[in-house]
């Protein structure tokens, strides 16, 4: 069934598929944020309740929604990575990592700048505050524990091993809010029921969250192609790609 | 059969190396009576701290005796050996687990009612910090014997270990002390211990597993 998907797990073929995606993801990613975030922030109507501060929803929820999609992704690739043994799995979860941990960053601190506002704190021990902050100590591990190692090979594939285990957070962060009564409100765009959300403000975040996930797509592109590059260095068509 | 005789030689190794087990006892105690001195001995303030400060302790004191326990089955071959032949990785690891929540788990249980004396905890409170710590300490042997079997190879493992370890503690700690909590304000506590039970079950199918394959990359 997968037998198409088999000539990208080859280094060259995965390189160059990377660099022909990059172009048209990198232009819609950014035409898409710059469309989202300028509507968002600019065009749309003040909250009843919160007034303009409620804007910063169009960064706030895209960067969170895909930490936690950049994780998954991590671990999808750790798991092809570790039971198919396939190496250019090991070098994607290192692509996603810094990627993600950027975008939980930015999740916790825009959620912060919200806060202080709305809650009257910087900081409140809330279930999904909490499990967002585990979430990037799981990408900074992941990282960490990937550079101690002086055999790269070892380093990767134990690097690998604990993006897995730490696809137990995903299911506490997306439930927290449900399962604990606590400060965060609930989610107000769902798969299923109408949105609690009016549609004026919801456009644009939609909108928002696909340039984020398109951006994550081409930074990782971008990554992975310069991590092709260098554990693959000695081989004979990267020398001759660079022209040494 | 083979898990029996790799308990006895991990129990054997215990009782030579006594350090091992008793450092981090010590440890748990010694940062329990820092806290009356850090925050002063009100007799009020300590009861509402005692559950956060006896599970950090706890958590701190299983991190110490963490570092150790691949380190030297790695750096002499056992590991190398075990991998390449036909014993099961498996009842290699249980035993090591077992024995790290004999010698570091088992102890911090049997020390509750002390600690309760000394951090002026009721009744109630005690009984729910002994059976939090009976269902969490197995669950803490096993994220430890994982995390440690990621870095016995590493370079600088210490602060790794920390780093690695601590934030799969969090949810443990948060349920753990709210259980203890609530029944020193004489509420019903039965639903955090049927989330530590639900997370130590949850943990003893599977992290096993993480750990054997942690050990064959370690060797590869």
């Amino acid at each position: 069934m997968f037998k198409w998907l088999d000539p990208y797990a080859k280094s060259e073929t995965l390189y160059h598929l990377c660099g022909k995606l990059l172009p048209y993801l990198m232009v819609s990613a950014l035409a898409l944020l710059l469309l989202g975030n300028i509507w968002g922030l600019a065009f749309t109507p003040a909250d009843y309740q919160q007034g303009d501060s409620y804007r910063i929803i169009h960064i706030h929820v895209p960067s969170a929604i895909m930490s936690m999609g950049a994780y998954a992704a991590m671990a999808s690739a750790a798991f092809v990575a570790l039971v198919w043994q396939i190496k250019v799995a090991h070098w994607a979860v290192l692509a996603i990592a810094p990627i993600g941990a950027v975008y939980t960053a930015i999740a916790l601190i825009t959620g912060m700048a919200w806060g202080k506002p709305m809650w009257g704190a910087w900081w409140v021990w809330d279930a999904r505050l909490t499990s967002e902050l585990i979430l990037l100590f799981l990408y900074l591990g992941v990282i960490a524990l990937h550079g101690a190692f002086s055999d790269r090979q070892v380093g990767n594939k134990v690097a690998s091993l604990l993006a897995l285990v730490g696809v137990i957070n995903l299911p506490i962060i997306h439930f927290s809010v449900e399962w604990w009564n606590t400060l965060h409100q609930g989610a107000s765009i769902t798969k299923f029921a109408k949105p609690s959300i009016d549609p004026s403000m919801l456009w644009p975040l939609l909108i928002s969250i696909l340039a984020f996930a398109l951006l994550l797509l081409a930074l990782t592109c971008l990554r992975l192609r310069t991590a092709i590059l260098v554990n693959e260095q000695h081989r004979p068509w990267v020398r001759k790609l660079v022209g040494g | 059969m083979v898990s029996r005789i790799f308990l006895q030689r991990e129990l054997r190794l215990l009782a030579r190396q006594k350090a091992d087990w008793l450092n981090p006892i010590l440890f748990f105690i010694i940062v329990l009576s820092l806290f009356p001195l850090g925050v002063g001995p009100e007799p009020n303030m300590l009861r509402i701290i005692a559950p956060g400060v006896v599970w950090i302790a706890a958590l701190l004191s299983v991190l110490l005796a963490a570092e150790r326990l691949f380190k030297d089955d790695y750096r002499n071959g056992v590991i190398e050996q075990l991998v390449a032949g036909r014993q099961s990785l498996l009842a290699f690891v249980l035993a090591k687990t077992f024995a790290n929540w004999l010698s570091t788990g088992l102890p911090l249980i049997l020390l509750s009612p002390v600690v309760a004396l000394l951090l002026g905890l009721e009744q109630a409170a005690l009984l729910a910090m002994a059976l939090t710590l009976l269902l969490g300490t197995p669950l803490l042997s096993l994220l430890s014997v994982l995390g440690s079997a990621l870095t016995m190879a590493a370079d600088k493992g210490g602060i790794l270990l920390a780093l690695l370890i601590l934030p799969l503690y969090i949810p443990l700690l948060i349920f753990a002390s709210s259980a203890i909590e609530a029944a020193s304000m004489g509420l019903n506590y039965q639903g955090q211990l049927a989330i530590l039970l639900a997370m130590l079950l949850l943990a003893l199918a599977l992290v096993p597993m993480a750990v054997t394959s942690a050990l064959r990359i370690n060797v590869s």
